[in-house]
């Protein structure tokens, strides 16, 4: 029996070099976790935020009390939307690649998680997403050429210029300007859906943080005034398994579920499998439904795998085994609903290719078209004036000063040139 | 006109805010059911219903981050810092949120929240309850910072940043709740209806950001101070008999450069008075300002008056708070032919 104190280090499984292995994953079969009724009280739903919620099993079969019944129409516009995310993101890798963009994040792996729960909620119903959620914009019908205007930062960025790529917005979508620090946005939902209920409105919010942004305070914030106003709110954990370089275990992931936080706070946790479409809208539907009749808040996490690098800044490589994303054993969000539709004669080999290929041209097209207002070197320019707007509703005095500093800098350095 | 001590102006503030604009909530430790630990919010809860006036949890950045999802979604949240030594939790939500929702988003989100915090020391508060951090949030980008002196002021000041469509932080000296003080602890308090600015309309009225107020006019010297600091200023020109010009900054951010700069052009000479500490406070920035409009009028170099480069003692409060004495050597430093 050891006789001192022993400092606990958390180290994934595998690093560069070492083969792959999730056997730290606590997988439930299909089927196999019971849908409690949506007035269930978080008390009896101890099951649900250990074990894992999925519809498809294996076969790609949908299975168990979760599956949510879809029209196959349904599933096809889900794959669409998740496909479209996917060619999007592949294109800005390799745009960014040739040096039009200063920066991007593909969501590759994760498309269910955004547009399965997009999907699953109401137009009217406010999103609070991360920077990987953009299935989100997808599924809420953000032009592509809008999105890409904001990574260009260009003259048609709906920010003006000021955010980095991927920061996106929408108010008339309601989706919900993102920020660069991670989980500010989690209890800002809360307060958002705090609003909805004082005002007596049946609109309700949803957050999105990934798991190694729970460390945060900002997180159990959400939490605590989710449970304690009963707010009606889903707060998604995207679980992908790594933060950067860092393993889900350094966020507390080893110990117990994210999901787990959940009942911890008296709000009801579920664990999702997050590459399974139908998994995702079903745990989504029921966490909406207990939000809209009154039963406050319900916490997801959404067990998926982060296929890509964090962003184009990063390379996985030097921190985890090269292969270890063909090792994931929740396999691939696009296949997996891709084999389903097959399995229901609702689908093709032939028309998901053509369908690629489709998506392919409107993305190409879509590139053309932003060009048009401009890149980071060539073509027309935000006015340098829009940087002194929007600090206060009303420009004050001494950012008019400034911008007429700006503007005699700018006159002078042009005067100095020319002579 | 009715006679109201600072507590009772910002609580008129907000019942009247209240009244007139039903989106308008409050929310904050102990504001509800007990009406705040300095009952700035009393009966309010009992007016309104516990649905406009929140007990929230300690969480100060649960708080701020709540307002600005309530502001988002139509509301005017008013949230209380029961101390402003208690804010910094809620330093990232103020920083990185709030006060640049409306410039990240170009201007297609805002939050129009006000955050109220008792600041300042004289209330043997030692170094958790004593701080004056304006400095921190006047250095934000994005985010209109008021410290009133006085009742009409604290009410006039509230009753604005409710109504601002930008965040408001708002900084009240709680040594000047209940009365004006003039420094001197060892004096009988004093309370406000003995002060003309203890008289305080019932009814609807603003007092303007970025206006400052000049409450005593002179010739000799200008002393810029705010909060506790304005009354502290008053005694000290009183005692040295000098004609001395003094301002009230009253709004940190916006800062009216004109009414400073004017007065300082005039007197040539210039003191400045904050109880924060010294190094990089507000009054480096005041000093700065003044350099570059006034300085070919300037007669002596600009004395600052501050509070001591530590943490604030218990045992030694009125050792640290910049007092008569310190303001009088400031005077005469300023005053000495060169």
């Amino acid at each position: 029996m050891p006789t001192r104190s022993r400092l606990h280090v958390p180290a994934p499984p595998a690093r560069p070099g070492q083969p792959p292995d999730f056997s730290y994953l606590r997988l439930s079969p299909a089927g196999a976790i019971p849908r409690p009724d949506t007035t269930a009280s978080w008390r009896d739903l101890a099951e649900l935020a250990t074990g894992l919620v999925r519809v498809l099993d294996d076969t790609h079969q949908a299975v168990g009390p979760w599956h949510p019944h879809l029209e196959a129409q349904e599933l096809q516009i889900g794959l669409r939307h998740m496909l479209l995310t996917r060619q999007f993101d592949d294109r800005m890798v390799r745009t960014q690649r040739q040096g039009k963009l200063s920066f991007y994040m593909k969501s590759t792996g994760e498309e269910a998680v955004s547009v399965a729960a997009g999907m699953a909620l109401q137009p009217g119903d406010m999103l609070f997403p991360a920077y990987r959620n953009q299935g989100l914009q997808v599924v809420r019908g953000r032009p592509l050429v809008e999105l890409m205007c904001q990574l260009l930062s260009n003259t048609g960025d709906m920010c003006k210029g000021r955010q980095l790529p991927v920061m996106y917005h929408c108010a008339a979508a309601n989706l919900f300007s993102i920020s660069g620090n991670l989980a500010t946005q989690f209890p800002q939902a809360v307060g958002w859906a705090m609003a909805a209920a004082i005002k007596g409105e049946d609109h309700i919010a949803a957050s999105w943080t990934g798991e190694g942004s729970t460390a945060e305070a900002d997180f159990h914030h959400a939490l605590l005034f989710a449970s304690v106003y009963r707010a009606p709110v889903i707060l998604n954990v995207v679980n992908n398994q790594w933060a950067i370089s860092t393993f889900q275990g350094t966020a507390g992931g080893e110990q117990n579920s994210f999901a787990a936080r959940g009942p911890a706070y008296g709000l009801p946790g579920l664990r999702v499998d997050g590459n399974d479409f139908l998994a995702v809208y079903a745990a989504t539907r029921w966490a909406a439904d207990r939000a809209r009749t009154g039963r406050g808040g319900t916490l997801i996490e959404l067990v998926t795998y982060r296929a890509a690098a964090h962003s184009t800044s990063d390379d996985p490589a030097r921190y985890r085994p090269r292969d270890e994303p063909e090792h994931w054993p929740l396999g691939d969000p696009v296949e997996r609903l891709k084999q389903h539709l097959i399995g229901l004669g609702e689908w093709s080999d032939a028309r998901h290719r053509a369908l690629g290929e489709e998506l392919e041209g409107q993305v190409a097209a879509a590139w053309k078209e932003a060009l048009t207002y401009g890149t980071m070197t060539e073509g027309p320019r935000l006015n340098r004036d829009l940087m002194f707007e929007d600090v206060f509703k009303e420009l004050p005095e001494h950012l008019r000063r400034e911008r007429e500093m700006l503007r005699a800098e700018i006159a002078g350095a042009l005067s100095a040139a020319a002579t | 006109m009715a006679q109201m001590n600072m507590i009772q102006a910002l609580n008129s503030a907000m019942d009247v805010a209240m009244g007139r604009d039903p989106t308008v909530v409050l929310l904050g430790q102990d504001v509800g059911y007990f009406g705040g630990v300095f009952r700035c919010t009393d009966g309010l809860q009992r007016k309104y219903g516990e649905h406009r006036v929140l007990d929230t949890p300690i969480a100060e950045g649960g708080i701020i981050a709540a307002a600005i999802g309530m502001g988002v979604n139509g509301l005017r949240p008013v949230a209380e810092v029961q101390f402003a030594d208690y804010v910094y939790p809620a330093y990232d939500q103020i920083v990185s949120e709030l006060a640049r929702l409306r410039y990240r988003s170009a201007g297609d989100f805002h939050a129009p929240v006000t955050v109220r915090m008792p600041c300042g020391g004289g209330i043997r508060g030692g170094q958790t309850h004593s701080q004056s951090p304006e400095v921190l949030f006047a250095h934000v980008c994005g985010l209109k910072v008021a410290m009133p002196s006085n009742p009409y002021d604290a009410k006039g000041l509230l009753i604005g940043a409710i109504e601002d469509d930008d965040p408001v932080i708002l900084l009240e000296p709680k040594r000047l709740y209940n009365g004006p003080f003039d420094g001197d602890p060892n004096k009988p308090a004093v309370p406000w209806n003995t002060h003309p600015k203890g008289e305080v309309p019932a009814g609807h009225y603003t007092v303007p950001f970025g206006k400052a107020e000049i409450v005593r006019s002179g010739a000799q010297v200008t002393i810029v101070a705010y909060g506790t600091m304005v009354h502290v200023a008053e005694a000290a020109a009183r005692e040295s008999g000098l004609d001395a010009e003094i301002i009230d900054v009253r709004s940190i951010v916006p800062l009216d450069v004109d009414t400073l700069c004017t007065s300082v052009c005039k007197t040539g000479r210039c003191v400045i008075a904050h109880e924060a500490t010294r190094f990089a406070g507000f009054g480096a920035e005041l000093a700065a300002t003044v350099m570059e409009h006034c300085f070919w009028n300037l007669e002596a170099p600009i004395q600052r008056v501050a509070g001591w480069n530590t943490p604030y003692p218990h045992a030694f409060e009125w050792e640290y708070f910049p007092g008569q004495a310190r303001v009088s050597l400031a005077l005469k430093a300023v005053m000495e032919p060169h």
